[in-house]
């Protein structure tokens, strides 16, 4: 992996960075009306479920996380364990993919549920 | 009789202990796997760190080896960890650092020991070269010279780093140059940003590809020990922030 | 452990921002597989939501919002320190990135209590 490759990953990370900003500030609102009077599967169903809109918000959310977290998790690997870089590079992008796969599975299951 | 103003704010120094008669001293002998030697040595007024160590070696034990030069915080030799803390030594009084007396003086961090409080620089010098470090001259000495306006931002951003002496602290400071031992460190980006905003320097983009990548300034996480402990008071926090949107640029242009 | 040129307030924002980032990110599989158990119906899900209402249960929560926070603040902070002209009150935003933080993790607790 050169430097170019190297950059343009760092610069991903800074710009995930900018959308997560966004998207985190929401959810952070989100979840602190939301938590009003307790939580019910109901309640979460009809105030997500079927909405678009709301799926198109976390469908990015989503993708932003799976580019952000992988990176910094290298950097951390890279920094504070001994495993080999090529290693590193591989537990990066298998936690990416996981990231991607199981919030598109849950962004796409919520869109599917419909609801109120 | 000298009358109580209240705008008269000047009181006696507070003292809590009278100054010790004697310190009690801590040095690291030996190399890597080297440890500290105790000594005594009398406490004066308007002791530095190097007035110390240089005491234990001319009177208490003249096989220490340590560095120093001009005495005066210009050549950036006499850098040890005192206290646990990255120091130039001869401008350190230790008055500022002597908890109850105590002094623990150790080699600095991050860099190979060869014996007592010398280490071996070679990586620290290797890196200001890899960095980029050396000035590319555009012109020759029959050229006149360039004009470059006080005013100008790059000569701001320039002189701001351009004071560095070369002695490490802010490399020992470092926690990415212990964890990465390929990182370029504080110094070596400072002196490469200082180049970058250099107007008669021709060496361009090619300097920016040698400072980019996970070993260059992309790796800096901004704890910022190094303007923490930089005894000139720079901020090589700020010169590797100006690489990185450099650097950024340079990538979104397909130029690096 | 030595932390003598370590302890001054942007080192210990970065340990926050380094630990907040791990436990955040090893969060989100948890998060995910959670949200997923509203697809195998509303009782399952209504069970998990059932056990989080534990008050132990309910301060790591709030921990993790106050890691949530911090990470937004400090990463902001981040953002601000490389992409904008420097500033020379580092310290300030990192004192102001904790109190963002903290009063979003109380504000999740008086809510969810």
């Amino acid at each position: 992996m050169n430097e170019v490759v190297q950059t343009r990953l760092w610069l991903a990370q800074r710009i995930s960075a900018v959308v997560l900003a966004v998207c985190v500030g929401i959810h952070l609102a989100g979840i602190i009306i939301a938590v009003q009077g307790g939580l019910s599967a109901a309640e979460i169903i009809g105030r997500v479920g079927g909405s678009g809109v709301l799926a198109a918000f976390y469908g990015v959310f989503v993708l932003a996380c799976a580019v952000h977290a992988p990176i910094g998790l290298r950097a951390v690997l890279a920094e504070m364990t001994d495993i080999k870089p090529v290693s590193i590079n591989g537990i990066a992008s298998a936690f990416a993919a996981v990231i991607l796969l199981m919030g598109m599975q849950a962004v796409l299951g919520f869109l599917g549920l419909g609801g109120g | 009789m000298h009358k109580e103003h209240p705008w008269n704010t000047f009181k006696e120094p507070f003292i809590l202990n009278p100054m010790p008669k004697m310190l009690a001293v801590k040095i690291w002998r030996g190399g890597e796997d080297g440890r500290f030697q105790s000594y005594d040595v009398p406490r004066l007024e308007n002791q530095t760190v190097l007035d110390v160590v240089t005491y234990v070696q001319r009177k208490l034990d003249p096989g220490l080896s340590y560095r120093f030069a001009c005495r005066v915080g210009m050549c950036g030799s006499c850098a040890m960890t005192v206290n646990g803390t990255p120091r130039w030594t001869c401008r350190t009084h230790v008055s500022r650092v002597a908890e109850d007396g105590q002094l623990q003086i150790a080699p600095l961090r991050n860099l190979p020991v060869i014996k007592d409080l010398t280490v071996d620089m070679r990586d620290f010098f290797d890196k200001l070269a890899k960095a980029g470090g050396a000035f590319q001259a555009t012109k020759t000495r029959t050229d006149d010279f360039a004009k470059i306006p006080p005013s100008d931002p790059r000569r701001h951003h320039a002189d701001a780093g351009i004071e560095c002496i070369g002695c490490a602290v802010c490399y020992a400071a470092c926690d990415v140059v212990a964890w990465k031992p390929g990182y370029l460190g504080p110094a070596a980006l400072n002196r490469a940003w200082t180049l970058v905003n250099d107007a008669r320097d021709g060496m361009g983009d090619k300097r920016l590809s040698m400072v980019a990548g996970d070993d260059g300034c992309l790796a800096c996480h901004s704890q910022q020990g190094c303007q923490e402990h930089c005894p000139m008071g720079l901020s090589p926090t700020a010169a590797i922030a100006g690489l990185k949107r450099a650097v950024s640029v340079a990538a979104l242009k397909s130029k690096l | 452990m030595n932390i003598g040129h370590r302890n001054h307030p942007t080192w210990w924002a970065f340990a926050l921002h380094r630990i907040s980032g791990v436990v955040l990110a090893l969060f989100l599989p948890v998060h995910f597989q959670v949200l997923a158990l509203a697809l195998d119906g509303e009782a399952v899900l209504d069970g998990a939501l059932k056990w989080s209402d534990q008050p132990l249960v309910k301060l790591a929560e709030a921990g993790l919002i106050f890691l949530l926070a911090a990470h937004l603040t400090g990463g902001i902070r981040l953002l601000a320190l490389e992409f904008l002209p420097w500033r020379n009150w580092q310290k300030t935003l990192v004192a102001g990135s904790m109190g963002l933080s903290l009063g979003a993790g109380l504000l999740f607790l008086v809510n969810a209590f």
